[in-house]
């Protein structure tokens, strides 16, 4: 009986906070009463080994049915017996403290399952973890054992978990037996290919710091995020550039594959980790398992469960949601498909029964796979797929039902083909659209399209990852895992089954694993609108909440569609003749795009040169002016949402605070709307304006920082910020900011937005008002007719 | 031939379409057979020589006055209040009459030498005129001499230190007024009486005054109590203005100025405004079918923009001067005199064409507040005893309604419509409930007193203008407007008067009578 046989053992279990690995040790938990279970957990970067532990194993809901068997127990029961200690399979020795080591070397039973199962990892680190991985834990358990076993005593029994697709390169039966006895594949030396992967990152790094690519990091970084100061552009040039790296090795590791056989860098590390292991394993009792594409519990602990989204995952929720109009595959060929349980039941197995075979002769390898024993066909999945979104269309954003395509199995160079040309047009599109000069709902057209240029690239991504996995024509022979299946005892047979021949493919595809991944991917699966809200709509709430927040506005097109070029305009039209006033608007107009451009570049700078044209206008009569320019061009041109808004915070209590580039006599008359105006001011001299600026605008990261510090001033942190804000110039503030709102977005802000879950607002001119296109004053011929009211002027920026 | 007087015309075969206004349009519909139709009298013959009737009203005062030539003196304070801009509608042809009696009283300040003059737009709570209108107002002379120095002065309600109390009346009616004209030796005010709400002692008692003193008759209650506020002893609006006038002139000295004007409101190249459907002549039948042609292709903010540069060629037909009681029975015996029409018995439906102007959205858009404003405050209030529609009858408006605000004139207005009336649309309700707050907003008042922008309580009074309707009718329909805006006004939306007429049937039964009331030019119905 197993878990007699496993009785009192201690089991170590690597990659135990993945999918296959979680399983395990909850099914030994649960159906090994008397084992002791040692996982080995790399500390993450701020929590520990044991919490990760506790967050992203006991916690899941994996262990769901455990905790309902034993209540109260639960608790006491996974303390007494789950042990965590840290360690990393990625460095040699796992990089384990002397107790820890201590802990493992006292294991009798040892499950590697940690590996990179992302099919496009990139090159090195596939080969750290799957290739050298399986050698470290080999190597490592041999020195433990020399060190705290006594002479003699039996060494623990390694079970690796491999994957079947290491013979994917196969036609027809592919039996259990190790990748160097393939007669028809020759292998490299795994050494020379470490060698080779390491040496390419230190290259990739290298190319990835020469200047010209610098400088194409940095423009990348600008174009999406426009002017969003230094340190937000830095940090951005810096991503793209280690995404370039890591890209690179992605592309290194799939090539390399490529062109040794393999599909992708999964298989070949596996393979190669596979040839590394019975190199290395020396005199330990190693057995080898091999599972196929491993997806949702047939039955343990629950029907459906799963952990993560896979590989099937993506591509089903993709077509159902419309996304994915075609994917490769032949209907008649095999996806070979194995339910989790039906794995952790044969590692289980496998654990319980070392193999009894010599030091010198390959580890026994045993394959947990359907495609012989009770083949899926991948037409029959695509048609049970059909069926079942049919009936279950998942539904859109406005809660409409979407349709699936039909799937033509078409080949897989068409299909790239088409994606291909649709992901460049759209790129093209989203190019051209993205530089014009819209925003608001325009703006987050555009965007659209970015979305679905990123659909196309995903889509294509997955059918390059993925494709030849609906082509493999490998049969995985189990004849090996079924012998020892039948050799067991009815009892563990009925317990621990692993015959992939019980698996009922219809009841499986469309009562289980359908439902369980369409739960997993939180999308819409009844009609009309959201009753709990959306994340933009909980995101509103909370900015119009009771509790004290600090409210920051920008102010041109946030809340007037106006800006500083115009305010000028105006005033300086104000007293013109018509002549005079028609040359100064026509030299604005032609400065515009210059002006735009220096704007766009640096807003202070900008601000500073474009101020000293109000050098030697008379102060006083601008300020009075400033008056008029306040219903002819502020207020004609603002957001009656954008003010309501404003009022709104004030009406809750909430601290708002406008930041702006204008000048002070620009926005005096908005100093009721606000308890403080934060605005750049321009030196007086004999009653006349000398063109300096006396006090600069925060502009950038500067923004960001008064907004801490404003907030604070009132006793609140940057959690109860809300910052409002048009361009990206802007980022800065609004990365910092709690409540960071999007309002009238350009389209670099548009597409951050939709990212981040930013709520936009649309905030729209009244219909109604009158449309002057230039900003032109009337012509002003006396004093005005009642003096400006007594106002204190507003605050300026210290 | 002398002008003809108002007319009800019965609707049969031979009906040509009758005229609806439409905002900045027009609409051409075929009344049901036997559906009567109510046109205004046309325009009185005007006073031949304006400016000596001025001269002589001004010396000839009614009442007990003295002339205005006895009442100046050199070293005396005099005041000058005068109509804004939402008189009359729309604004007449220059001269304007405040420009022709302001000179003439001008004129008798400076013989007089009278040196300390201050003129005082009488705002009450409307938008601050902007320097062309009141240019056109008071015209060029008058508006040079004065504003550049400072003179010329707009009233501010919300101006704690212009402001000043003057007391209570019996009713306990708080009374304050514009300070410079309360401190004044004299006050004239210059009115222009295009509706017979306009005048005697509202002038002063609400076009100087603050909220707090106007609030005690702009409400719901008296609202509801005037009967119409176009017939002065049948209005709890005029009773109380009355209370407070008499009070006022106990220690202020008014000399008040009113003056009629004739209804030829619209100039020639849209003489078919002014002339009955069958009666058009080619000239006329060209102009609409050109005007109707333009319209269709113009986009709506233009044509707002054409129709608010007509000026009207309003004249003359009374001036009367002196003590404000007599002076105003005496305008009130002129303006019925061209305005009213004898109308036997009520109707189940009214229907009305609302133009593009109100009082409120002179060089504006007329917004949805201010639609059901002209429609169920003004024009449902056109008529001397009896309303024209009976009670639980419904009254069916024609216009755009878009769902549009002027952002420097009406920002209050916004907030209301999508604050207040998306919660109710009960006049009561909407006082008790948020009248306070908006009056007391201290950014409407900012913007009411440095920008152009209508007091923040100003869409409150609009609603409860309606009030007095809204109490009495069965339903109102509106025809082809935004659907939406109607909704949240609490009316029904109908595409076509035809759907209108058949939604109205629901209310008041098969068969209804059906009266349309064919304005402006203006009229006042006396429904016997």
């Amino acid at each position: 009986m197993i878990s007699s046989l496993l009785a009192g053992r201690r089991i170590a279990v690597t990659g135990a906070t993945g999918f296959l690995g979680t399983a395990l040790v909850e099914r030994l938990v649960r159906a090994v009463p008397d084992c002791e279970i040692v996982v080995l957990v790399r500390p993450g970067r701020r929590t520990g080994a044991a919490e990760r532990t506790a967050r992203e194993i006991i916690r899941n809901d994996c262990f769901d049915r455990l905790r309902n068997e034993l209540g109260d127990a639960f608790e006491g029961t996974i303390a007494r017996r789950l042990v965590t200690i840290a360690g990393d399979v990625g460095t040699d020795g796992l990089g384990l403290s002397e107790a820890d080591g201590a802990i493992l070397a006292s294991c009798d039973v040892v499950v590697h399952s940690a590996a990179t199962v992302s099919f496009d990892a990139p090159l090195d680190g596939a080969v750290e973890v799957n290739l050298l991985g399986p050698s470290r834990v080999a190597t490592t358990l041999l020195e433990l054992a020399a060190r705290h076993r006594p002479p003699g005593a039996p060494l623990p029994h390694l079970v690796a978990v491999s994957t079947a697709y290491v013979q994917s390169g196969r036609h027809g039966d592919a039996p259990e037996q190790p990748v160097a006895d393939d007669r028809f594949f020759s292998l490299p030396d795994w050494r020379g290919e470490v060698a080779a992967a390491r040496r390419a990152r230190s290259e990739a790094d290298g190319q990835s710091r020469e200047p010209d690519r610098l400088a194409a990091f940095a423009k990348a970084a600008r174009q999406e995020l426009g002017a969003a100061g230094r340190s937000l552009l830095a940090e951005r040039t810096e991503r793209l550039r280690t995404d370039w790296v890591s890209d690179r090795m992605v592309e290194l590791g799939r090539a390399r594959a490529q062109a040794l056989g393999w599909p992708d860098a999964y298989a070949y590390t596996k393979s190669l980790g596979e040839v590394a292991l019975s190199q290395n394993r020396g005199p330990l009792p190693t057995t080898i398992v091999r599972p196929s594409i491993v997806e949702s519990a047939l039955a343990e602990p629950r029907p459906g469960w799963i952990r993560g989204f896979r590989m099937a995952e993506p591509v089903i929720i993709s077509y159902a949601r419309g996304l994915l109009r075609q994917f490769p595959g032949v209907p008649e060929g095999v996806v070979d498909v194995i339910p989790v349980d039906l794995v952790t039941a044969a590692l289980i197995a496998v654990a319980a029964h070392p193999s009894t075979g010599t030091p010198d002769a390959p580890p026994p390898i045993f394959q947990v796979a359907s495609s012989v024993r009770n083949p899926l066909r991948y037409g029959k999945l695509v048609r049970l797929c059909e069926e079942w979104f049919n009936e279950r269309p998942l539904y859109d954003q406005r809660g409409e039902p979407i349709a699936v395509a039909t799937w033509q199995f078409p080949g897989r160079g068409k299909v790239q083909g088409e994606l291909r040309r649709a992901a460049k047009v759209l790129g093209l599109i989203e190019r051209l659209a993205s530089s014009l000069p819209v925003r608001g709902e325009r703006a987050e057209q555009i965007v659209e399209i970015e979305e679905r240029k990123a659909l196309a690239e995903r889509a294509l991504g997955y059918v390059e990852l993925y494709g030849s996995y609906t082509e493999t024509e490998a049969r995985f022979s189990i004849d090996r895992s079924l012998a020892f299946f039948s050799s067991l005892d009815p009892a563990d047979q009925a317990e621990f089954c692993f015959d992939p021949g019980v698996v009922d493919w219809e009841r499986y595809v469309t009562e289980i694993h359908l439902p369980s991944v369409v739960r997993h991917a939180r999308v819409r699966t009844s009609p009309g609108k959201r009753v709990s809200g959306t994340r933009e709509e909980r995101a509103r709430r909370a900015i119009l909440s009771k509790e004290p927040h600090v409210a920051v506005f920008d102010l041109e097109q946030t809340i007037v569609n106006s800006n500083v070029v115009e305010s000028y305009a105006w005033l300086a039209t104000r007293h013109l003749e018509p002549l005079r006033r028609a040359q100064l608007t026509l030299s604005l107009m032609l400065e515009g795009p210059r002006l735009l451009a220096v704007d766009r570049r640096d807003r202070g700078d900008f601000l500073r040169s474009f101020y000293r044209r109000y050098e030697d206008a008379p102060v006083e009569r601008v300020r009075e002016d400033a008056w008029e320019l306040f219903s002819d061009l502020l207020l004609t041109r603002s957001f009656p949402g954008a003010i309501q808004r404003v009022r709104a915070h004030r009406a809750l209590g909430h601290h708002t605070l406008l930041i702006t580039g204008a000048l002070d006599f620009v926005v005096a008359p908005l100093t009721p709307l606000f308890d403080e105006i934060v605005c750049a001011r321009l030196g007086e001299h004999d009653g006349r304006f000398t063109g300096e600026m006396v006090s600069t605008p925060p502009t950038g990261e500067a923004r960001a920082t008064l907004m801490e510090q404003w907030a604070a001033r009132h006793g609140l942190g940057l959690s109860s910020t809300v910052a409002y804000a048009d361009s990206t110039s802007d980022l800065p503030m609004l990365e910092a900011a709690g409540m960071p709102v999007a309002v009238n977005p350009e389209p670099k802000l548009a597409a951050i937005a939709r990212r981040r879950g930013w709520p936009v607002e649309r905030w729209a001119r009244t219909a109604g008002g009158p449309r002057n296109l230039l900003a032109v004053a009337t012509r002003r011929l006396g004093p005005r007719t009642t003096l400006a009211p007594k106002l204190t002027s507003p605050q300026e920026h210290r | 031939m002398s002008p003809r007087p108002g007319f009800v015309l019965e609707v049969d075969r031979s009906t040509p379409p009758t005229l609806f206004w439409h905002g900045e349009n027009f609409r051409l519909e075929r009344l049901p057979i036997g559906s009567r139709v109510v046109y205004p009298p046309e325009p009185l013959v005007p006073l031949a020589d304006p400016d000596a009737a001025i001269a002589h009203a001004l010396e000839h005062p009614l009442g007990d006055s003295a002339p205005l030539s006895a009442l100046l003196h050199p070293g005396m304070k005099l005041t000058i209040a005068f109509d804004d801009v939402s008189l009359p509608l729309p604004q007449m042809e220059a001269p304007d009459v405040r420009a022709r009696v302001i000179e003439a009283v001008l004129d008798q300040a400076a013989a007089a030498g009278v040196d300390d003059v201050v003129l005082i737009a009488a705002l009450a709570l409307h938008r601050r005129m902007t320097d062309d209108e009141l240019r056109h107002a008071l015209g060029r002379r008058v508006f040079d001499a004065f504003a550049p120095n400072g003179l010329l002065w707009q009233h501010d309600a919300e101006d704690p230190d212009a402001m000043v109390t003057l007391g209570e009346t019996d009713e306990g009616e708080l009374v304050a007024i514009s300070r410079r004209a309360a401190e004044s030796d004299l006050l004239v005010y210059v009115n222009i009486n295009l509706v017979a709400m306009d005048g005697g002692h509202k002038s002063v008692a609400t076009g100087l005054a603050s909220y707090d003193s106007i609030r005690h008759h702009h409400n719901v209650k008296t609202m509801q109590h005037s009967r119409s506020f176009m017939d002065r002893h049948h209005s709890e609006l005029h009773t109380s203005n009355w209370r407070m006038g008499r009070l006022i002139a106990q220690s202020l000295k008014i000399f008040q100025i009113e003056t009629t004007l004739n209804t030829a409101t619209f100039p020639d190249q849209f003489g078919f405004l002014n002339h009955r459907e069958w009666e058009w002549g080619l000239k006329d039948r060209a102009a609409f079918h050109t005007v109707r042609a333009a319209l269709d292709r113009t986009p709506a903010p233009l044509a707002r923009q054409i129709f608010h540069s007509v000026r009207a060629p309003y004249r003359l037909t009374s001036v009367q001067a002196g003590e404000v009681e007599a002076v105003h029975e005496q305008t009130l015996d002129h303006l019925f005199a061209q305005q009213l029409v004898p109308v036997q018995g009520q109707t189940d439906v009214l229907t009305m064409g609302l133009p593009f102007i109100s009082p409120y959205n002179v060089n504006s858009i007329m917004n949805p507040i201010l639609v059901a404003c002209l429609g169920l405050g003004y024009l449902f209030n056109l008529y001397k005893g009896k309303p024209l529609v009976r009670q639980g009858g419904v009254v069916i408006l024609s216009h755009p309604t878009p769902w549009a605000f002027h952002p420097v004139h009406h920002p209050s207005y916004i907030d209301f419509f999508e604050q207040v009336l998306a919660e109710t649309t009960d006049p009561l309700e909407v006082e008790k409930r948020f009248e306070e707050s908006y009056a007391r907003d201290p950014w409407y008042i900012h913007l009411y007193r440095t920008s152009h922008a209508y007091h923040g309580v100003h869409p409150f009074y609009m609603w409860y203008w309606c009030a007095h309707a809204l109490d009495h009718l069965g339903a109102v329909i509106v025809v082809g407007g935004d659907r939406a805006a109607v909704r949240r006004l609490g009316f029904k939306p109908a595409s076509t008067l035809a759907d209108a007429l058949e939604m109205a049937e629901d209310v008041v039964g098969r068969d209804p009578t059906i009266t349309h009331l064919h304005t402006p030019p203006l009229l006042i119905a006396e429904v016997s």
